[in-house]
């Protein structure tokens, strides 16, 4: 299990972010290394504005679907931020904000949770991913 | 309950996937070799992937039951 798990997340949707949080903290606690590279919506929701507030859902979510997530929070569902701390809490994650992302949405290292470690190029992406899955979601 | 005697336990009642395996992989980073936790959990999940996360880091399941919707696992660490 030392070949690493690579995620490169894009939409900043509170669901897409919760399922990338549990296949980061599953495979921490598994002893698997995750890089994560955050590009734009995604990049976005990891900014201290945004981290701990209500997101948005994929569209195929509906009305129901934000009900059963509302339903899910209040019922104590840990929430993805706290999800991916606990994950780099237990094993080795790293989480790079995409530099090109950054300049698009005009954002500075100090907007950013403390959750994101620095900020890279996709080249240095892609060689920390050596021949590790790459997942985009 | 567990029938061997156990070093710590790890309440994951109520949690969901994969707060259960996140919890109790923190608790066995606190153990020395050798040494056991409780878990008791339950999601459904967790059978399957108390299973999986055994077999993938090493350490044992040495004793496992389930009793009405809760499942109780006793683990020694590698």
């Amino acid at each position: 299990m030392d070949e690493s798990l690579n995620l490169v997340l894009f939409s900043g949707t509170d669901d897409k972010l919760q399922a990338a949080a549990v296949l980061t903290a599953g495979a921490a606690a598994l002893g698997k290394p995750v890089n994560i590279f955050l590009q734009y919506w995604a990049l976005d929701a990891f900014t201290k504005a945004k981290v701990e507030t209500k997101l948005a859902l994929a569209p195929e979510a509906g009305d129901e679907g934000r009900a059963a997530v509302d339903a899910a929070a209040k019922a104590g569902q840990v929430s993805w931020a706290e999800t991916l701390r606990q994950a780099k809490d237990l094993g080795t994650v790293d989480i790079q904000a995409c530099s090109l992302s950054m300049d698009i949405l005009k954002l500075e290292p100090e907007d950013l949770d403390p959750l994101v470690d620095g900020t890279e190029g996709v080249t240095a992406f892609y060689l920390n991913a050596g021949d590790g899955q790459v997942v985009f979601i | 309950m567990a029938t061997v005697s156990v070093d710590l336990t790890v309440d994951a009642r109520g949690l969901n996937c994969p707060m259960p395996i996140v919890r109790t992989a923190q608790a066995v980073k606190g153990l020395a070799s050798g040494q056991t936790v409780e878990v008791i959990a339950t999601d459904p999940g967790s059978v399957k992937d108390f299973s999986a996360w055994a077999k993938t880091t090493g350490n044992e399941i040495v004793e496992q039951t389930a009793d009405g919707g809760e499942f109780h696992f006793v683990l020694r660490k590698k």
